[in-house]
């Protein structure tokens, strides 16, 4: 058990029900058709471990594996992008520290995109559907991963998601992952974009601490920007160290609450969202 | 703090192999880490430790490689080492706006011994 952060097995739950341990990712998709609408809300996630003991050779030696130890993972996450991909569906992964305002930024969207195409919300969380609940009140169906002990989403759990979700053909699928700047941007989840949030109420400096996760999102937004006048917070200094981790990173400043930015934010996700272009115009 | 997760995929792997070319201990890993990988490799040696208890790999030595990063820049041309994401360029004047990670990203299991 993790004695920094407590990650653990066996933990997971989606939408209050465990999440059993992971097929192969060679092992056929049973994803729902975009098609029949079903009843959704939370997943809980713990991964085991299956043991296998094979008979073998008594005598030692060498074996070549020359394998990503991310491997299962990026499997699972190539399933996901084509399964987004056949089905015409922009998804973004939403990664930041606890506290950003990732929900009411999601939310504001939410309320100013819902009558332009349809959404659906995927919501990571260690514990609590408030999220999701939070999501769902907008009118808009909304998951909730809970991992339990668990720092991070990957994308095992947004596929079993996506077998209990019910989403639309040229759709958007915002994933909302648990509050951490740092193991996030190690697990791919088949998204378009990883998008960070960077709050004004966090340190300037965030960039530099866990330049990790501003490496790989491929937009940065600064949120809270109308608390500015009460804050000794730099932006030009924020966004050069956003530029010392991740060259160009476009950022966009914005408040989820008074809504200045929102309207560049919604711009973005429309021009961005053909699946087509989307990985090849930006990152 | 992913890390327990990494050393989960890393015995998914093993056992994937052993499955495949037959072989029921494992006596050592050799993994290669990029030094810009998301990865603490003393974290990872602990989980790995944790998650191969009563597996075939309990007991494993695991040899870490460290891979230096690199970049190459774009503005002058050349290829230089680097530790960070927010390095510099040491040859020009592109405060590293520059540089594109060439080495050193990746976390990869090369290869066991086994018997």
């Amino acid at each position: 058990m993790c004695t920094t952060c407590g990650c653990g097995n066996g933990q997971t739950h989606i939408n209050d029900k465990p999440m059993s341990a992971p097929p192969r990712p060679d092992q056929p998709m049973h994803f729902r058709s975009p098609a029949h609408p079903r009843d959704i809300d939370t997943i809980d996630s713990g991964i085991g471990i299956a043991g296998t003991h094979a008979p073998g050779m008594s005598r030692a030696r060498m074996v070549r594996i020359e394998r990503d130890i991310l491997t299962q993972n990026n499997q699972w996450a190539q399933r996901n992008r084509n399964y987004f991909s056949a089905h015409g569906i922009f998804a973004l992964n939403l990664v930041s520290s606890p506290g950003s305002g990732k929900t009411t930024l999601l939310v504001d969207t939410i309320v100013r995109l819902r009558d332009r195409l349809p959404i659906t919300v995927i919501e990571g969380d260690q514990q609590t559907d408030h999220d999701a609940a939070r999501i769902r009140a907008t009118g808009v169906p909304a998951l909730q991963i809970n991992t339990g002990k668990g720092c991070h989403l990957d994308a095992h759990m947004i596929d079993r998601a996506l077998q209990q979700l019910t989403l639309q053909h040229d759709s958007l699928l915002f994933i909302e992952n648990v509050g951490n700047l740092v193991c996030p941007s190690a697990f791919d989840l088949g998204e378009a974009h990883k998008v960070v949030i960077l709050s004004v109420t966090e340190g300037e400096d965030k960039p530099l601490k866990y330049p990790d996760m501003f490496h790989a999102a491929d937009l940065m937004l600064l949120n809270k920007c109308d608390l500015l006048p009460y804050l000794n917070f730099d932006v030009d200094l924020a966004i050069e160290y956003a530029y010392r981790v991740h060259p160009g990173l476009p950022v966009i400043r914005l408040s989820a609450t008074q809504g200045s930015g929102m309207q560049a934010w919604c711009d973005w996700i429309m021009a961005n969202r053909h699946p087509m272009k989307s990985r090849s115009t930006l990152g | 703090m992913h890390e327990l997760s990494l050393a989960e995929h890393l015995l998914h792997i093993i056992e994937d192999a052993a499955q495949q070319q037959r072989f029921s201990r494992v006596k050592a890993v050799w993994l290669e880490i990029g030094e810009l990988a998301c990865v603490e490799p003393a974290s990872l040696r602990f989980y790995f430790d944790v998650v191969t208890r009563d597996s075939i790999a309990h007991q494993a030595a695991l040899h870490i490689i460290d891979i230096p990063g690199q970049a190459h820049c774009s503005a002058c041309g050349k290829h230089c080492a680097i530790s960070s994401y927010h390095a510099m360029c040491p040859h020009c004047s592109c405060s590293g706006t520059g540089l594109t990670v060439t080495q050193g990203e990746a976390m990869r299991i090369k290869e066991l011994e086994v018997e």
